[in-house]
C-alpha cells in the first residue's frame, strides 16, 4: 500500500515481462531445466504452479492480519504445502498419464522460491484482489517461460510441437538431451538481456 | 575415530547376517526372469507347495509377481523360480514360502549383499544420478552459493549435515507415525514442516553449543530450507521403501554429490571472472552454460551400474 494503485494489466505485464520469474528474477529454475524438453510438460507444470501461486496468494492476503510477523515463514510454507497437496492429488486423479512424468516436480512446488517470495513481497501487504492478479501474472509468466523454453527445445530437438510432428526429421537432436536445458536457459536469458538493452537504448535515443 | 569405526562395521555386518535366518540361506537374481535360492537342507514339500509361493517387489508390496514355475534342483537344496515379470538385480524382492500345510510361513528378502546395496546407493546418488547435474534439482542454491570456493565448501558441509539428520528424522516419522495411521497423503505437508522445524532447531542449538561452527555455517542453514533436494530425498526414499541404512546412504550420497557439484562449479566460476565474456552473458547466463557442460560430462556416468 505504497499509495500506488495496481491495475490488472499492470500486474499481468509485471509477471510476464518486467519481473519474469525465470528470465528476470532467476528463481525456481529447477523445473525450467528439467521439465522443458517438450511443451506439454512445461504447460502442465506451469498450470500447477499458476494454481498454487494464485491460491496461496489469495489465502495469505485474506489472513494477512492474523499471521504474526514472527511465524510468517512457517505459516506460508504450510499454506503452500496445503495447496500443493491439493494440486498434486488433482493432477494424479485427472491426468494420471502425464502426472507420472512430472510427479516429483509437482510435489517440489512447495520449495519453489518464486511462490514464497511473492507471498512475502506482495500478498502479505496487499488486499485480495491485487494479490489475485499478482499471482495470475507471476503464474502466467512462469508458465510462459516454461513453454517458451519447451517450444524451443522440442522444435529443435525432435521437430515437433505438443507431440505433433512438424518436421519429418530431427533438426538438432542435442536439444532433446536433458543437459541441454542448462544451455537453453543460459542462451535465452542472454537473449532477453540483449533485447532489453537494445530496447532501452532505442528508447533513450527517442 | 578408529575405536568408533570397528564396532560400527561389526554392527553393519551382523545386521546383514540377521536377515538370513530361516531355512533359506541366500538368494540372488540369476537371470532376467529367474530367482535362485539356496536352501540349507532339502525342503520336505507336499504336492501343493508350488501354489503357495509369493513374490513381491519391495516397492509395491500390494502387487504380486506371477510365479510361472518353481523347481527344486540338486536334491531339493536349490530352488529356482521363474517369474513372468522382468527382474532387476538392483531391487529387492520379498518372498514367502510354505513347504507344507503344517509349516510356518517362511519369509525371505532377495537382494544383493547389504554393503553392496549401500555402496551402490551412495555412488548412485552422488555421481550417476547426481542431484544437480542429472536430476536438475537444487539449482537456486547451486547458482547462489557457487560464486566462491569458500562459500561452496561451507554450504556443502552444512548441506551434508542437515540432509543426513533430516533424512533419518523424516524416515522415522514416516514409518512410525504416518504409515501406521494411513496418513500418507499428508507426506508433503509433514516433510516440509519437519525440515523447517528441524533447520530452525539446528540453528538454535548450534548458536548455543558451538558458536564457532555457527559463525561458519549459520548463514547457509536458513537457505537450505528452500532447497529442492532437501525435500526430494525424503520423497524418493519413501517412494522406494528404503530402510534406515539405505536412507542414510541416500542422504549421504546426495549430500556429497551436491557438495561436489558446488565445489566444481565454484572452481570454474572463480576463473570465469577473469575471462573475457560477451557482456550479455556475464553472471548467470554463462554459469548456466558451464553447468550444461558439467551435466554433459556427468551424462557419461549414466552407463555405470553396480
Amino acid at each position: 500500500m505504497e499509495g500506488q494503485q495496481y491495475t490488472v494489466l499492470e500486474r499481468l505485464a509485471n509477471g510476464l515481462v518486467r519481473e519474469n520469474p525465470i528470465f528476470k528474477l532467476a528463481l525456481s529454475m529447477c523445473p525450467a531445466v528439467a521439465m522443458t524438453n517438450n511443451v506439454r510438460n512445461g504447460f502442465l507444470l506451469g498450470l500447477a504452479v499458476l494454481f498454487v501461486q494464485v491460491a496461496s496468494n489469495v489465502t495469505v492476503s485474506i489472513f494477512r492480519r492474523f499471521i504474526h510477523e514472527r511465524i510468517r515463514i512457517p505459516a506460508y510454507i504450510i499454506i503452500i504445502a496445503t495447496w500443493v497437496s491439493v494440486s498434486d492429488m488433482g493432477l494424479a486423479a485427472y491426468a494420471p498419464g502425464f502426472y507420472k512424468e512430472i510427479a516429483l516436480y509437482v510435489k517440489l512446488i512447495v520449495v519453489f522460491a518464486i511462490i514464497i517470495s511473492r507471498l512475502e513481497v506482495f500478498a502479505s501487504r496487499h488486499t485480495v484482489w491485487p494479490s489475485f492478479w499478482d499471482g495470475m501474472g507471476m503464474g502466467l509468466g512462469f508458465m510462459f517461460a516454461l513453454m517458451f523454453v519447451g517450444v524451443f527445445r522440442e522444435f529443435l530437438g525432435s521437430g515437433s510441437l505438443w507431440g505433433i510432428e512438424i518436421l519429418p526429421f530431427k533438426p538438432f537432436f542435442f536439444w532433446s538431451l536433458p543437459p541441454a536445458g542448462f544451455f537453453a536457459i543460459g542462451l535465452l536469458m542472454a537473449l532477453f538481456l540483449w533485447l532489453e538493452r537494445r530496447y532501452n537504448a532505442w528508447r533513450g535515443r527517442k | 575415530m578408529r575405536r568408533l569405526l570397528w564396532p560400527l562395521l561389526a554392527f553393519l555386518l551382523l545386521t546383514a547376517q540377521a536377515s538370513a535366518a530361516g531355512r533359506i540361506l541366500d538368494g540372488e537374481v540369476s537371470g532376467e526372469h529367474e530367482l535362485t535360492l539356496n536352501l540349507g537342507l532339502a525342503l520336505p514339500v507336499d504336492w501343493q507347495w508350488q501354489g503357495r509361493i509369493g513374490v513381491v517387489e519391495r516397492e509395491n508390496p500390494d502387487i504380486p509377481l506371477t510365479v510361472q514355475a518353481a523347481r527344486l534342483e540338486r536334491d531339493g537344496r536349490v530352488l529356482v523360480l521363474t517369474v513372468a515379470e522382468p527382474l532387476s538385480a538392483q531391487s529387492a524382492y520379498d518372498l514367502t514360502l510354505r513347504a507344507s500345510d503344517q509349516d510356518p510361513v517362511e519369509k525371505f528378502t532377495v537382494r544383493k549383499g547389504f554393503l553392496a546395496v549401500l555402496f551402490s546407493i551412495v555412488i548412485g546418488a552422488a555421481l550417476i544420478q547426481n542431484f544437480v547435474f542429472s536430476r536438475y534439482l537444487g539449482l537456486c542454491i547451486f547458482f547462489g552459493a557457487s560464486g566462491r570456493k569458500e562459500t561452496a565448501v561451507g554450504m556443502g558441509f552444512s548441506f551434508i549435515l542437515v540432509m543426513t539428520l533430516s533424512a533419518v528424522f523424516v524416515w522415522a516419522v514416516y514409518n512410525f507415525v504416518l504409515r501406521p495411521l494411513h496418513l500418507q497423503f499428508l507426506q508433503v505437508l509433514t516433510f516440509v514442516g519437519i525440515i523447517a522445524v528441524f533447520v530452525q532447531f539446528l540453528d538454535t542449538v548450534l548458536r548455543k553449543v558451538n558458536p564457532f561452527l555457527f559463525k561458519k555455517l549459520g548463514v547457509y542453514l536458513v537457505l537450505i530450507t528452500t532447497n529442492c533436494i532437501i525435500l526430494a530425498v525424503p520423497l524418493i526414499l519413501v517412494n522406494n521403501a528404503y530402510d534406515l541404512w539405505e536412507s542414510l546412504a541416500l542422504a549421504l550420497g546426495s549430500g556429497a554429490g551436491f557438495a561436489l557439484a558446488l565445489f566444481l562449479m565454484a572452481c570454474v566460476r572463480e576463473r570465469l571472472e577473469l575471462a573475457d565474456i560477451p557482456e550479455v552473458f556475464r553472471g548467470l547466463p554463462i554459469a548456466f552454460v558451464v553447468a550444461g557442460l558439467f551435466a554433459l560430462a556427468f551424462l557419461g556416468f549414466s552407463g555405470m551400474s553396480f
